[in-house]
């Protein structure tokens, strides 16, 4: 039922190390805090997590980001240590903290915590929440790290309400201060926003990682909304059926993804016929894309040659407007974005296309248009009778 | 009705001349606050115990907990009462040799107390585990995750959670708890119910006095009510509403 693809064994092999971002040569030297080999876990016979690497270094802030039901949260959990591992190993800091045979408690793990519905204490005002996980320091110590805390998140004002008294995203900073205040090796963040309304997901997670930041945390994120995580997050790594299909920046999620599911999830975009012309160039109905292909596709058109049949992604941003254009295509749909109309458009053989134009182009359904091809690289997959 | 009320029956004496019914009643409800009191801290004890580790992942300490539950809660509380009293001495021989050298109140007072007490014990793990069960799973998460103990996060985090929102019902366990009380009149224990029915036996005013046994029950059982309603209020928390807020 598995099918072995390349990215596969490139992704999850046990010598994996995480990609360099580019232009940071000083990220590679930092140290490993969180290091996952081949994990495994299932619920039963229901198996949510298969052989899953990747590592974080101290001070990023990484994210896990896929549909529900992937197997996001159970990773979490087991690096927590709410749940234990069946396969593989992970190590915080150096240290094996769980495996078949080790599972070391979540609160001997020095994690922090920051959970989906905020998990506040309601029986104590929010500067007992944040005191929680200091019980062993000294009381002035304690008040001390406390007040600084609040100071952080921007609720000194409210140390002594209590934790229903406040808004869903006060709730929220009070959680991220109560996992902070312990100064955790690792924070764990559960779909954190996922509570609180758009707008305020947005400014709130921005904010987040400044605090994170400001803190020198190392921290990883949760998440089904992919703005969440562009905006928090260092890594990004993309869930699917228990797996990691690509741990990498946002940039290159959106611009160089290695398969289909990361192609689809990360981003808007429509996939179309593409004939291999020679190692840099596609032809696709309009007209030639040049770039790179990325290796999953030569990979496979090695066996069959140039000229083989493949699928082209194409973002919104790809598709330009142009009067001036001979190539027509007809309006089907438009969604107005305020600064830019995100129109779904139909080539002459039927194809759709999407197309993001600022909105003083406000063109009618049923209009036809130019249009342009401005790509200035090439995401092509081979085709395959398997894909969804 | 064509029945002569006589409330002075009351200030009548005995027909050994020892004591007035009124005294006899008071000395019953002494007997019936007694063993209500006793009863209900065992209860709340044992029962906070057992309800709190049906809620732990050990599967013996479960197993333990729902044996007690369903031991306790399904046998009538009139035979555990007799099983308590009638059975337990002759299986026991420590025990046997207390019950026939000790005075026979403080026998009947002491199966009473933890007849009660064990069958109520159950009912309140009930309501104990359906309070933590209740809470959201994030709390012990929550409590694990910033360094607590599992015994710890019991403490300090889900039980006070818990108690709070059980006071309703506890509140009304309490009551039937002392109502229940009355059932240790059939082991012979002198409290109100079977003070009431000595008096209408020997002045033949059964109505005077279950008027008077009922009257006092309802202010025992409205007090513990109110009680109950202050703790309620006093341990309310601001914002939260199953806590009992305003």
């Amino acid at each position: 039922m598995r099918v072995p693809r390349t990215y596969h064994r490139l992704m999850n092999a046990n010598d994996w190390a995480p990609p360099l971002a580019t232009g940071s040569t000083a990220r590679a030297a930092k140290e490993v805090l969180l290091d996952l080999r081949a994990i495994g876990h299932a619920y039963g016979s229901r198996v949510v997590v298969r052989g899953l690497s990747f590592s974080l270094a101290r001070g990023t802030i990484g994210c896990l980001l896929g549909p529900s039901g992937c197997g996001k949260t159970t990773v979490l959990r087991c690096i927590a240590g709410f749940e234990a591992v069946a396969e593989g190993e992970i190590r915080l800091g150096g240290q094996v903290v769980a495996s078949p045979g080790v599972h070391v408690p979540p609160e001997k793990r020095r994690i922090g915590m920051v959970f989906q519905d905020y998990a506040l204490f309601p029986h104590l005002t929010v500067a007992e929440n944040v005191a929680f996980g200091l019980h062993r320091m000294p009381r002035m110590e304690r008040n001390a790290r406390v007040s600084e805390l609040l100071g952080v998140v921007g609720l000194e004002l409210s140390a002594a309400t209590y934790p229903h008294q406040l808004s869903g995203g006060q709730q929220q900073r009070v959680a991220l201060a109560r996992a902070l205040a312990p100064r955790p090796d690792l924070l764990l963040m559960d779909e954190p926003f996922s509570n609180l309304d758009v707008d305020l997901r947005e400014r709130l997670s921005l904010e987040v990682r400044e605090i994170l930041k400001s803190q020198n945390a190392t921290a990883i994120l949760v998440t089904h909304d992919q703005h969440e995580a562009f905006a928090i997050a260092d890594e990004i790594g993309i869930m699917h059926g228990g797996e990691i299909q690509q741990w990498d920046t946002a940039y290159n999620l959106y611009h160089k993804p290695v398969n289909r599911f990361v192609a689809d999830f990360v981003g808007q975009g429509v996939f179309l016929d593409g004939k291999v012309l020679n190692s840099r160039q596609v032809r696709i109905e309009m007209g030639v894309l040049t770039g790179e292909i990325p290796r999953d596709c030569l990979a496979g058109c090695d066996a069959c040659g140039k000229g083989c049949s493949v699928e082209v992604l194409l973002r919104p941003d790809d598709v330009i407007h142009d009067d001036a254009s001979p190539m027509q295509a007809e309006v089907l749909h438009k969604a107005f974005r305020g600064a830019e109309i995100l129109y779904t458009l139909r080539l002459p053989s039927g194809e759709k296309v999407l197309s993001m134009v600022p909105s003083h182009h406000n063109h009618r359904i049923g209009e036809a248009i130019g249009i342009r091809l401005e790509a200035d690289h090439v995401v092509a997959f081979r085709r395959s009778e398997s894909q969804p | 009705m064509n029945y002569n009320w006589n409330w002075g029956v009351f200030f009548e004496e005995l027909p050994g001349g020892e004591a007035t019914y009124w005294e006899i009643l008071l000395e019953g409800v002494g007997w019936t606050l007694a063993v209500s009191a006793l009863a209900w801290i065992i209860a709340l004890v044992i029962g906070s115990v057992i309800g709190t580790i049906r809620t732990t992942q050990s599967r013996p300490l479960v197993a333990l907990g729902n044996a007690w539950v369903e031991f306790f809660r399904n046998i009538p509380l009139l035979v555990q009462i007799f099983l308590w009293y009638f059975v337990v001495p002759e299986v026991s021989a420590p025990l046997k040799a207390w019950v026939v050298q000790a005075e026979p109140s403080h026998v009947q007072f002491l199966m009473a107390v933890i007849g009660l007490g064990l069958f109520t014990s159950a009912r309140v793990a009930e309501q104990v585990r359906a309070g933590i069960q209740s809470l959201p799973r994030g709390q012990r998460a929550a409590g694990m995750a910033v360094g607590l103990t599992t015994t710890q996060t019991y403490r300090f985090v889900l039980l006070p959670m818990a108690f709070r929102i059980i006071i309703p019902p506890l509140t009304s366990e309490t009551m039937n708890l002392i109502k229940n009380s009355s059932v240790a009149l059939t082991i012979g224990l002198a409290e109100l119910t079977f003070r009431a029915r000595e008096m209408g036996e020997y002045t033949f005013n059964f109505f005077e006095a279950f008027s008077a046994a009922t009257l006092i029950y309802i202010a025992i059982a409205m007090t513990a009510n109110r009680v109950m309603a202050h703790v309620e209020r006093r341990v309310a928390v601001p914002g939260y509403i199953a806590g009992g807020a305003k």
